[in-house]
């Protein structure tokens, strides 16, 4: 019981460090504003109007952006990892976000390749987050099938990595055939970015952030029972079947809207639960569940604090920053075997 | 004739044992015909590759009987669900379980969830069985601790404590004494003994420990590649049926002592 007070407290801590990470990061960007311009913009209107647009249309949303971002992806990455028994599964990691990629390059690149059929409206927001969530599914699913083949942690991974090959593969051949602004607008998209999205899609990507969570919270009890092993888990009752079904659509829809939206982001799904396991020296998903969210939150506002290279006129690609920070991480866990444990 | 009283809790009729791939069957054991009662120790003794596991995989409904019924409570095994089948019978198993970073308690408590909520919540009953079930099996002291720093023997004993708070009329244990020394194999079969006979839960376990098994348990279910017979000890070596068991080339039951002596 002694547990529950520290992770109370430590609960408490995050959830006030979130709240001021989210005030610094609005609060820093390219454009310099005055901290109590920025309070008042959020409050009421201030003079300054093109500071208050920055503020609200600009700042605002990528600050919720980012908190979707790293709380999504840090609860699919852990939803996989207790799945796949495996420390090293990430969306990244096992090519769901080349799942992703690939559905996304089929609808932006391949829109003049099937230009009979898919005419160039349709590839609205809404077709590029089915093609990503459709993409990261079959991959999720894929990966599923073989890993109840092939027992082998790594090679499950090896599998992932080719995976991933192949749709970088497919996604050539695609820009081959594709035209100089489909491309670009692929490029840009492959960079990341968590600043491009307006308060409507952000608005889409909330509502489909918030089914995933959802149905992360309604497996929480079979996440917990799948620590034993799937025979174990069978026989305190867990219809497995079921509740793979439903943690592989919800890390999909999480994984694969996020993908849509802000472009791939690498180590934040696999870094993240690990992080947050440390912290609270615990397995139960119960408790790493809250924990993800709100560390994953916490690193993604810092990693596009960062990125927003604050008071200069450059943005460096979040991806960068995420994998700068996370591929060390990788690297420390293997090297401690003793803490790959989950 | 007090026996025959009992109530029954697992039944076999005409069970057929083994596999089905592409269509061929492969019998390993059939027309086997068990009765176990409440409160019985139960060891499943056989030699390797005979199909120890293949069987109570069969009865704790893993894989499917290729023929025959197994029923549990006078219930057909085939017509659980899973949760109703989580709260008539528990297993201990060979393989390891994944997440060594639970603590004893949550690992025990994990015993639990068929009867908690979606969120897996514990209420003070639940509480209460989890700490009886460490009490039980003598590990209340190992309570904080997690699983990576247990030894075998102590984990095992965890295990085993899971299988208790699940509070199931049948615990089926798979060789529950491999890895373990000399001294911990003769301890968690007595501590099973104890609490087959405390609890009055039927446990069955298979095990090459066969001298052990004679001493301890009520009854014995042996696969030989002729039959598979149940009884209590002394009637299964009146029989003869330890004479069977191996390949008679190197050791020799020996009546007198209970034991397998090797052939000089």
């Amino acid at each position: 019981m002694e547990n529950n007070k520290t992770h109370k407290t430590y609960f408490i801590l995050l959830g006030l460090f979130l709240v001021l990470m989210f005030f610094i990061n609005i609060s820093l960007g390219s454009v310099s504003i005055p901290n109590i311009a920025i309070f008042n913009s959020l409050f009421s209107t201030i003079e300054n109007t093109s500071w208050q647009y920055i503020i609200l249309d600009y700042r605002l949303p990528k600050a919720f952006t980012a908190i979707v971002v790293g709380s999504g992806l840090g609860i699919s990455g852990l939803m996989m990892q207790t799945l796949f028994k495996n420390p090293l599964a990430g969306p990244f990691v096992l090519g769901i976000t080349s799942g992703a990629s690939l559905g996304v390059a089929v609808v932006t690149l391949g829109a003049s390749l099937f230009g009979g059929f898919l005419l160039g409206a349709l590839v609205s927001k809404w077709t590029i987050i089915a093609a990503a969530t459709l993409g990261s599914f079959l991959v999720m699913l894929s990966v599923l099938v073989i890993s109840v083949k092939v027992r082998d942690a790594m090679a499950i991974l090896i599998i992932g990595l080719m995976f991933g090959s192949i749709s970088a593969a497919i996604v050539n051949v695609l820009s081959y055939f594709s035209s100089a602004e489909e491309l670009q607008q692929y490029v840009f998209w492959g960079f990341g970015s968590l600043g491009n999205l307006s308060w409507h899609e952000l608005f889409i990507l909330s509502s489909i952030y918030i089914i995933g969570i959802v149905l992360s919270l309604s497996s929480i009890k079979s996440l917990n029972s799948l620590l034993l092993g799937e025979n174990y888990a069978k026989s305190i009752g867990l219809n497995i079947k079921q509740s793979r079904l439903v943690i592989v659509i919800s890390t999909s829809l999480l994984a694969g809207s996020i993908t849509a939206f802000v472009g791939p982001i690498a180590f934040v799904g696999l870094a993240i639960p690990h992080i947050s396991r440390q912290i609270f020296n615990s397995s139960n998903h119960k408790t790493l569940l809250l924990a993800v969210f709100l560390i994953g939150a916490i690193i993604m506002l810092i990693c596009d604090t960062i990125a927003q290279l604050p008071r200069s006129d450059y943005t460096l690609p979040i991806n960068a920053i995420t994998s700068l920070f996370g591929a060390p991480i990788v690297v420390w866990l293997l090297i401690r075997q003793r803490k790959m444990m989950f | 004739m007090e026996k025959a009283t009992g109530h029954s809790i697992l039944k076999t009729t005409n069970l057929s044992i083994g596999y089905t791939s592409k269509k061929v069957k492969t019998i390993i054991a059939s027309n086997i015909n068990i009765e176990l009662k409440k409160g019985e120790l139960v060891g499943l003794i056989g030699a390797n590759g005979i199909g120890k596991s293949t069987l109570l995989r069969t009865l704790s409904n893993v894989q499917n009987a290729l023929n025959g019924t197994i029923k549990i409570n006078g219930k057909d095994i085939t017509t659980h669900n899973p949760i109703a089948l989580a709260k008539v019978m528990s297993l201990v198993l060979t393989e390891q379980i994944t997440s060594k970073n639970l603590s004893v308690f949550e690992l025990v408590a994990l015993g639990r969830q068929p009867y908690t909520n979606w969120l897996g919540k514990l209420c003070r009953k639940d509480i209460e069985i989890v700490n009886k079930s460490l009490q039980q099996t003598n590990i209340a002291n190992l309570k904080y601790k997690k699983c990576f720093e247990l030894s075998d023997g102590q984990l095992q004993k965890v295990m085993i404590a899971r299988a208790l708070a699940q509070d199931t009329n049948l615990i089926i244990l798979d060789e529950p004494t491999t890895h373990l020394d000399m001294y911990h194999k003769a301890y968690i079969l007595k501590l099973l003994q104890k609490l087959a006979q405390e609890t009055q839960k039927t446990i069955v376990f298979s095990s090459h420990e066969v001298e052990l098994a004679l001493q301890l348990c009520s009854k014995l279910i042996v696969i030989s590649k002729k039959e598979v017979v149940s009884d209590t000890p002394n009637n299964l070596i009146e029989a003869g049926v330890f004479d069977n068991l191996f390949p008679k080339d190197l050791i020799a039951f020996d009546k007198k002592t209970q034991s397998f002596k090797v052939k000089k």
